[in-house]
């Protein structure tokens, strides 16, 4: 291990904290203890810092500040919009959810949650390239859906979804509309202007911020009730003390990610390219998974015919790379990534997929280094394997 | 970050079976065995085949191809040192507990997913006596595995039935998560259950 490089890809789990955000968040930690919600001088300065932070995600996001709710993170934003339906489905006495295939786990266990309450959600199927295909989804819509809830992008695959467009068919049948943005923030545009959201989720630590805060967007006006029930923090949607250095903290990293947006796309874009021709040139029977197109500019997701996705994992590892699979094996359950069926891959090629995220902190010779590692790995695992 | 290596998903057994295969079935060295043995399939993310050469009654070679993960390809590695050596008979009645003891343990979800090396090798003794004109006297002792993905054997079945703890399919189902993986055994277990069923006037 000494002698060997570290090559962190898997950005889209989680990324590292950016050092301007380890040091504010470091600073606030040590300065600045009073609880925001506190009248004193202790609290207003507390106050002051989650304000700012309030301003800078939504200028990141493109929403007013008073749109913006603090959470724990993405997981905490979408329960909330999912009770939120709810609700609204049992106060009306009827109605329906209409989400896609290819949800994080956090929408798609919630979704089972409500079934089993009796609550009705359909979900609308995706393509091979992992996008949702609008036709089904068109037929799924109707005057009785009251929330409908699409990603910005696919955390696996990377694919983009036609986040406007959606939106616009959603509120044409008078449904509320809410995406998970929390794997686009920081890498293309998000607007919750642009794209007329009712709802969006996020989470800081996908963008160099702190782990275990988010942000739930709610437009001025949209039916809104708690998820936490408690005090009567952010104008009482959402209970418990503010913990100030982490949201500050995601202030920090959603300036950073607004000033550096293009540049930073542009440089995940061309990593993740130069480590798709690379692969796909060097390594024989490889599928290239999702859209090629409309991606998310540091996800690549490929899958390797013939070797099992964990082997391959844990290979990268010794050598220094981490990267996450779909496999079955990584989990602990005995289904492949859902997301990578739900597009019609084949459960074998599923098995065989590797995920390769890039981040801020990745550079060309991370990509070289790969490219000189993973040939002989994938080789060495088809030399063992039975087929 | 010290233990940034030492602390590995699997134990240092395990990875050094894993890194270091033994008794791998390479083509170029036109190894001929006398009974092949595969078991498990692509779909389930693990998939063996055992060739074995016999001696005197003895497994004197052995070799094997693995697709699957790390304790996939360290368990069947294992199984192989284990029984070069040994009789049939002993080679018949090994377990996956012995493999990953051996092994030095495994993670708990590991354990009936990725060692199906001891069933290849069953297969592989199986298709040799088979050649061979031979009878099996071990065949009907062993449990025989029906669901793969969830190593579910008869014996497991037969003992829930007859205890009562399983007196609907949906019970086999809760109690051993049969037919959850590829759901190619579902026909199978249901059959096997059905058989038990009768036996034991259930």
């Amino acid at each position: 291990m000494d002698d060997t490089r570290i090559v962190y890809l898997d950005n889209n789990a989680t990324t590292q904290l950016a050092p301007e955000v380890q040091k504010a968040v470091a600073d606030v930690e040590a300065s600045v203890y009073g609880n925001a919600s506190s009248m004193h001088t202790f609290g207003r300065r507390a106050g002051a810092l989650v304000e700012e932070a309030r301003r800078n995600v939504a200028d990141l996001i493109d929403c007013n500040p008073d749109e913006i709710t603090f959470t724990s993170g993405a997981s905490e934003s979408n329960n909330t919009v999912f009770e939120i339906a709810r609700s609204l489905i049992e106060k009306r006495g009827g109605g329906r959810i209409v989400t896609t295939t290819i949800e994080h786990p956090s929408i798609m266990e919630t979704v089972k949650y409500l079934r089993s309450e009796g609550i009705t959600v359909d979900m609308a199927p995706v393509d091979r390239e992992g996008r949702v295909r609008i036709d089904e989804l068109k037929k799924l819509l109707g005057d009785d859906v009251v929330l409908v809830s699409v990603m910005t992008g696919n955390n696996e695959t990377g694919s983009i979804q036609e986040v406007g467009l959606i939106s616009e068919l959603a509120h044409a049948c008078g449904a509320l509309f809410h995406t998970d943005a929390t794997q686009a923030i920081g890498k293309i545009e998000v607007s919750c202007r642009k794209w007329n959201l009712d709802f969006l989720s996020c989470s800081g630590h996908k963008f160099y911020g702190p782990k275990g805060v988010g942000v739930l967007y709610a437009k001025k006006g949209v039916p809104f009730q708690p998820f936490v029930h408690g005090g009567e923090q952010e104008h009482g949607r959402r209970a418990g003390t503010y913990n100030t250095p982490a949201i500050y903290g995601l202030g920090i990293a959603a300036k950073l990610a607004k000033e550096g947006l293009q540049e930073e796309h542009d440089r995940l874009w061309a990593m993740r390219e130069k480590l798709r021709k690379g692969i796909v040139a060097s390594v024989p029977n490889v599928v290239v998974n999702g859209c090629q197109e409309h991606c998310l500019p540091g996800t690549l997701d490929v899958s390797f015919e013939n070797v099992e996705g964990e082997s391959i994992l844990l290979m990268l590892d010794m050598r220094g790379i981490a990267v996450s699979t779909g496999s079955a094996c990584a989990t602990g359950s005995l289904e492949p990534s859902y997301v990578l069926l739900a597009g019609g891959l084949d459960v074998e090629l599923a098995h065989g997929s590797i995920r390769f995220s890039f981040g801020r902190y990745n550079t060309m010779e991370d990509v070289d280094y790969v490219l000189e590692v993973l040939p002989p790995i994938i080789e060495r695992l088809r030399a063992i394997s039975t087929h | 970050m010290d233990s940034f290596m030492t602390q590995w998903v699997y134990t240092d057994t395990v990875k050094d079976h894993f890194m270091n295969p033994r008794n791998i079935w390479k083509k170029e060295e036109n190894w001929e065995p006398q009974g092949v043995g595969e078991v498990g399939s692509l779909a389930c993310g693990d998939q063996m085949r055992v060739g074995i050469q016999v001696k005197d009654g003895k497994i004197s070679d052995i070799r094997w191809l693995t697709y699957g993960c790390a304790s996939a390809i360290a368990s069947t590695s294992m199984m192989s040192e284990l029984v070069k050596g040994m009789t049939l008979e002993e080679a018949y009645k090994i377990t996956p507990s012995m493999i990953t003891d051996a092994l030095g343990g495994l993670p708990e979800h590991k354990f009936h997913c990725s060692v199906l090396g001891d069933k290849a090798l069953r297969a592989a003794i199986d298709d040799y006596l088979e050649k061979n004109g031979m009878d099996n006297p071990y065949r009907k002792n062993v449990a025989k595995i029906i669901c793969e993905c969830k190593g579910v054997t008869d014996q497991m079945i037969e003992e829930l039935v007859k205890t009562d703890q399983a007196k609907t399919l949906e019970d086999l189902q809760r109690l051993t998560g049969y037919g959850t993986g590829c759901g190619k055994c579902k026909s199978k277990v249901a059959l096997q259950f059905e058989e038990y069923k009768h036996i034991y006037g259930k």
